[in-house]
């Protein structure tokens, strides 16, 4: 993104009492990015959200909006706006008067707050409800109102704080989808705080994987998925089965790696040396699994043992076990043309993949 | 059996606890000066407790002094309490613990305290230091009312409230007043009775020339209980059944 960003963290160090929440972080964010903040607990990531908002005052560093100072100023000052968690509806307003809140304050004036109110009840999909209490509400309807609310002031940025987390499953995953909509239709730049990667993934423009107080690797979904720079985004962000590997030999971009001395040939993108101890990452779903008697390659292979068939609709989950010892997991999606689980437990395989769908570390 | 045997041990003990009232309502009634013996249905007492008795003007003291330091007490609680929720700051825990003492201290020992206080510092005793008196010994209790109250809610609503615009005055005048509305009208009511009815305090802090009514009730039965003092007792309690029924109400509407 070439454009100026719309928020700028710079150095930005958070400490409570003798915790450090937030460690030196610099963080870009572009106009009309939808941005997540995805990490475990206690990473750090709420905190950022609140050092934006406004909530929290810096330890150090500087937080700009458009270019100028943003810390130091109250949150009820900043054009920014935020849904949380609990929702937080105003329990003695009515829907109405919880999303003509934020005007009221701006003293807009009253024809203006009802369009305001009703465009923004419409875009959450929830006209026709105004006059309705929260405690009259259902979850998702109370996360929509919350949406509203924060919308309607027609905030320069909207932050989330894992909005979704108190919905169910099938909720959770409409509720995605409407926020993308929102995100779409209104075109506000949105910071969105989560511990769930599959909403991270399934939403965002880009994902900031953070750990400690800091951001491991930030990027578009496909990169934090498909090129993990390190082991703990691989291991945060979906499954993944790890081999330790020792590079034998070095080619122009590609080298071959030995994993229970059996050789590979893998894409050397991080420039390993030969002799040097590496681990060679691969997603459930890009290892291929092959049935001891319709093997007949002499492509390098690990061999195994069936443990466990979990069938689950679309795919099937494989835990196979090497004969090294070790536990590996393998998603396998069904074939047109094959309707039948051709896998059972204690099935002798073979593992291998494709060159270049791995990712060395 | 076992319900009659509810009914019946319920109805003694409300009777224990009304048939007093309702013998000094009866009484209230009655035709005579001093005999307790019933001689016939006037409201000869009533009319003159309002024309030329000295208690009225017992009466209007103590409702002014009632009404003035209720209010007072329900303000500065109210904020008390709003301060305990809202802010950290040293010493906080400890207190509000001193609130606590502050209420369950004995009367006597108030009064006593209060009037070297008032003494010490030159404060004539008066009206004035009456009212400080009694808004000293009603303002824990509203603070304790808020309080319960304000330490329930979902502490998220005053993030939201300033995210959305609202300054500290605005989100306090919008959004935890009206929310705590039924504690501090608790709390007023409260203060009210406690003001109302109060003997001990006001014995030490107020002067002689300014008269409430239960120090001139105090003083009047000691010479017998005239039937005008039954008739201001039925009509006080009249009104303690009004008060609580209303703070009832209120409490129950924002559950």
């Amino acid at each position: 993104m070439e454009k100026a960003p719309i928020v700028r963290l710079k150095g930005v160090t958070k400490r409570f009492d003798d915790v450090t929440a937030v460690d030196s972080l610099n963080l870009d964010i572009y106009p009309g990015e939808f941005l997540t903040l995805l990490g475990p607990s206690g990473c750090g990531k709420t905190t950022v959200l609140r050092l934006i908002a406004g909530f929290e005052t810096l330890t150090q560093g500087e937080i700009f909006m458009n270019g100028s100072r943003l810390d130091g100023i109250p949150p009820n000052k900043r054009n920014v706006n935020t849904v949380f968690q609990s929702y937080a509806l105003f329990p003695h307003m009515t829907v109405f008067e919880n999303i003509a809140f934020g005007l009221r304050m701006k003293q807009t004036d009253a024809s203006a707050i009802g369009r305001q109110v009703r465009e923004a009840l419409d875009i959450v999909k929830m006209s026709g409800l105004e006059s309705r209490m929260p405690h009259q509400l259902s979850g998702g309807q109370q996360q929509r109102v919350a949406m509203a609310r924060a919308i309607v002031n027609k905030p320069l940025v909207l932050l989330l704080d894992e909005p979704l987390s108190a919905l169910d499953y099938r909720l959770r995953q409409e509720m995605e989808i409407e926020l993308k909509r929102v995100h779409r239709q209104l075109g506000i730049t949105f910071v969105f705080v989560t511990h769930d990667q599959e909403e991270a993934i399934s939403m965002s423009d880009r994902i900031a994987v953070m750990n400690q107080g800091a951001i491991e690797q930030i990027g578009t979904p496909i990169q934090i998925y498909e090129e993990p720079k390190n082991m703990f985004v691989a291991k945060f962000v979906g499954e993944i089965n790890v081999f330790d590997a020792f590079v034998r030999e070095v080619g122009n971009g590609s080298a071959v790696v030995d994993i229970h001395g059996r050789l590979f040939p893998v894409q050397n993108r991080s420039r390993f040396g030969p002799g040097s101890l590496v681990k060679v990452l691969l997603r459930p779903e890009d290892i291929q699994v092959t049935v001891e008697e319709e093997w007949s390659g002499s492509d390098p292979s690990l061999t195994g043992r069936v443990d466990e068939v979990i069938y689950k609709g679309k795919t099937v989950d494989l835990i196979i076990s090497l004969d090294e010892g070790e536990s590996i997991f393998v998603t396998q999606f069904f074939n047109e043309d094959q309707e039948n689980i051709i896998y059972r437990e204690g099935q002798r395989v073979h593992v291998n993949w494709l060159y270049g769908w791995e990712v060395v570390l | 059996m076992k319900r009659a045997l509810r009914f019946i041990y319920l109805s003694a003990v409300y009777l224990f606890l009304y048939v007093p009232i309702l013998v000094l309502i009866v009484y209230s009634f009655n035709d005579t000066k001093y005999s307790t013996n019933w001689q016939g249905f006037t409201m000869r007492w009533y009319a003159q407790l309002f024309t030329d008795s000295p208690l009225k003007e017992a009466l209007i003291n103590s409702l002014i002094i009632a009404s003035a330091s209720s209010v007072f007490a329900t303000v500065l609680g109210t904020l008390g309490a709003f301060a305990f929720y809202r802010y950290r700051f040293l010493g906080r825990k400890i207190m509000y613990s001193f609130i606590y003492i502050v209420m369950m201290s004995p009367d006597i020992v108030m009064g006593i305290s209060l009037l070297m206080f008032f003494i010490t510092v030159g404060l004539a005793p008066g009206p004035f230091t009456l009212l400080l008196a009694h808004i000293t010994f009603c303002l824990p209790f509203v603070v304790v009312t808020v309080y319960s109250r304000i330490s329930g809610f979902d502490r998220t609503i005053i993030d939201v409230a300033k995210d959305l615009g609202a300054s500290e005055l605005q989100m306090f005048r919008h959004i935890m007043l009206p929310l705590l509305m039924p504690a501090i009208i608790a709390g007023w009511l409260l203060s009210f009775t406690l003001s109302l009815d109060d003997v001990v305090v006001s014995f030490f802090t107020t002067g002689p020339s300014f008269e409430i009514l239960p120090l001139k009730i105090y003083s009047m039965v000691r010479l017998g209980i005239k039937p005008e003092i039954n008739a201001l007792s039925a009509m006080m309690f009249l009104l303690s059944l009004v008060t609580v029924s209303v703070a009832h109400l209120v409490t129950k509407e924002n559950r």
